[in-house]
């Protein structure tokens, strides 16, 4: 970690755990529910969110200084909603079945609260190199609540991983069919996400005492 | 009338924007602390999806869509602008947002600052770029209707910010397990109110939506045109809704 000092380290691993964006921030959360049935999805939605937010955050930092206070939320989503553009652009043109699956929900990037909370609370009043390392990290805690979501959703809930039966074949009863074991279609269904991100707040806290609020 | 109806009930019951969809879970679960909070904010929603909705329909049909500039004349009828649908969606969101603050400051400073810094966070809820998204996805076919779609999506987000609050409220006085206090709880209450909200779906008389993706057959056109003539009954009907809204 030659590149990285410690202090810019952190701006990276924060946002993994202790300063999750969706479970301890509370940010951004529309999203990671709901195109989460598929693994695949939510690992796109990962990646486009990480290139918004990484070159968001660059554009923010750099413009800091001419952004006038008052118009500053207008100037922040034409910034998002220009690179959100590029990205629905190049989904529809490399993977349009996947665009489709996930429809409106990358034009949701623009008033994605992860963004503008990160805008507001960093890139606003921090450098260039600094701003990149902050929505890097944020966006990366978000993926990896989103790639974990969307692994159970898919796993239980299909019995696939990225499409490909891991579980055996449900119709010729092979694997682990050939024992009983049936698909759970309340994995599918969408209030399934928002339990799931329940359990998983649930774990992170007992873990972490620290982190539970008052009721 | 009866599609207007259906329309109505979808929108708040079985597409409802929390729930179902999961837009402006931010806000959702930020300001549902209190009911009078979450009341406030509710009402300024269901008033800006009133008010944006419509007007991007608007732009959608006369500016963005596939041949929609052919009213500029023939040679622009080629011209598809929908890439610049996300954009100009926002500024009219942010545009109005920002009119309703001025407006709403001048007439009545009490409800104001009662609102306080929600007002201008509405401009980032996803609840009210998704109504927007929506109703472009799914081609809400009058003013009418778009009207309708935004007041009753609304309607729908504000119930269910009532009904969390409420329930948060309460939730006070139990003993939740000390790790789900707080935010863990509430994502687990919000999703058995999504399992209770689906069973709403058997409430569709009849979804007249064809699936995505499916191409128009010759029965399909005959049902378009029909379609269109209903279109310019409803926007007869949309003019005289607008009045009586406005009233």
């Amino acid at each position: 970690m030659a590149l990285l000092s410690k202090k810019d380290t952190n701006l990276i691993l924060d946002p993994l755990a202790d300063n999750n964006p969706i479970t301890i921030q509370v940010l951004g959360i529309c999203s990671a529910l709901a195109i989460t049935a598929e693994l695949k999805a939510s690992l796109v939605m990962a990646i486009s969110v990480i290139f918004v937010m990484g070159v968001g955050n660059v554009v923010i930092s750099l413009l800091r200084n001419v952004i006038p206070s008052k118009i500053r939320i207008i100037a922040q989503l034409i910034v998002v909603a220009t690179l959100v553009i590029v990205v629905d652009q190049v989904l529809k043109a490399f993977a349009y079945e996947l665009s489709k699956t996930l429809s409106v929900f990358v034009g949701l990037i623009i008033t994605n609260c992860i963004i503008m909370g990160r805008f507001e609370a960093f890139a606003l009043g921090n450098g260039v190199w600094r701003s990149f390392l902050d929505g890097i990290g944020n966006a990366l805690g978000y993926g990896v609540i989103l790639v974990i979501i969307g692994f159970f959703r898919e796993l239980l809930g299909s019995g696939t991983l990225f499409g490909i039966p891991v579980l055996g074949d449900p119709i010729a009863k092979t694997g682990l069919y050939s024992i009983g074991y049936e698909n759970n279609g309340f994995m599918i269904i969408p209030p399934a996400a928002l339990i799931v991100v329940g359990i998983i707040i649930w774990v992170q806290r007992s873990r972490n005492p620290a982190l539970v609020e008052e009721n | 009338m009866l599609e207007h109806l259906e329309l109505f009930f979808k929108s708040i019951f079985i597409d409802n924007m929390v729930f179902a969809v999961f837009l402006g879970m931010c806000s959702y679960l930020a300001v549902s602390k209190k009911v009078a909070t979450a009341v406030g904010l509710g009402a300024a929603v269901i008033f800006v999806l009133a008010v944006t909705v419509p007007l991007n329909w608007l732009l959608d049909q006369y500016l963005l869509r596939d041949g929609a500039l052919a009213w500029l004349g023939p040679e622009y009828a080629d011209y598809n602008l929908g890439f610049l649908s996300f954009i100009l969606f926002i500024a009219t969101i942010a545009t109005m947002v920002q009119l309703v603050e001025i407006v709403v400051e001048k007439f009545s400073p009490s409800l104001y600052n009662s609102l306080g810094i929600f007002l201008p966070l509405i401009a980032v809820n996803c609840a009210i770029l998704g109504g927007s998204l929506f109703m472009q996805a799914r081609e809400i076919p009058s003013l009418g209707l778009a009207l309708n779609y935004g007041i009753s999506s609304g309607i729908g987000w504000f119930l269910a910010i009532l009904a969390i609050a409420a329930i948060r409220e309460k939730i006070r006085y139990s003993n939740v397990p000390a790790p789900l206090r707080g935010l863990g709880i509430t994502f687990i209450i919000t999703g058995l109110m999504g399992i209770g909200f689906q069973s709403f779906g058997g409430m569709l008389t009849g979804d007249n939506d064809p699936p995505e993706g499916t191409e128009t057959t010759t029965a399909e056109k005959t049902e378009e045109k029909e379609i269109i003539e209903k279109e310019i009954e409803d926007d007869k009907k949309a003019v005289s809704y607008n009045d009586v809204i406005k009233e």
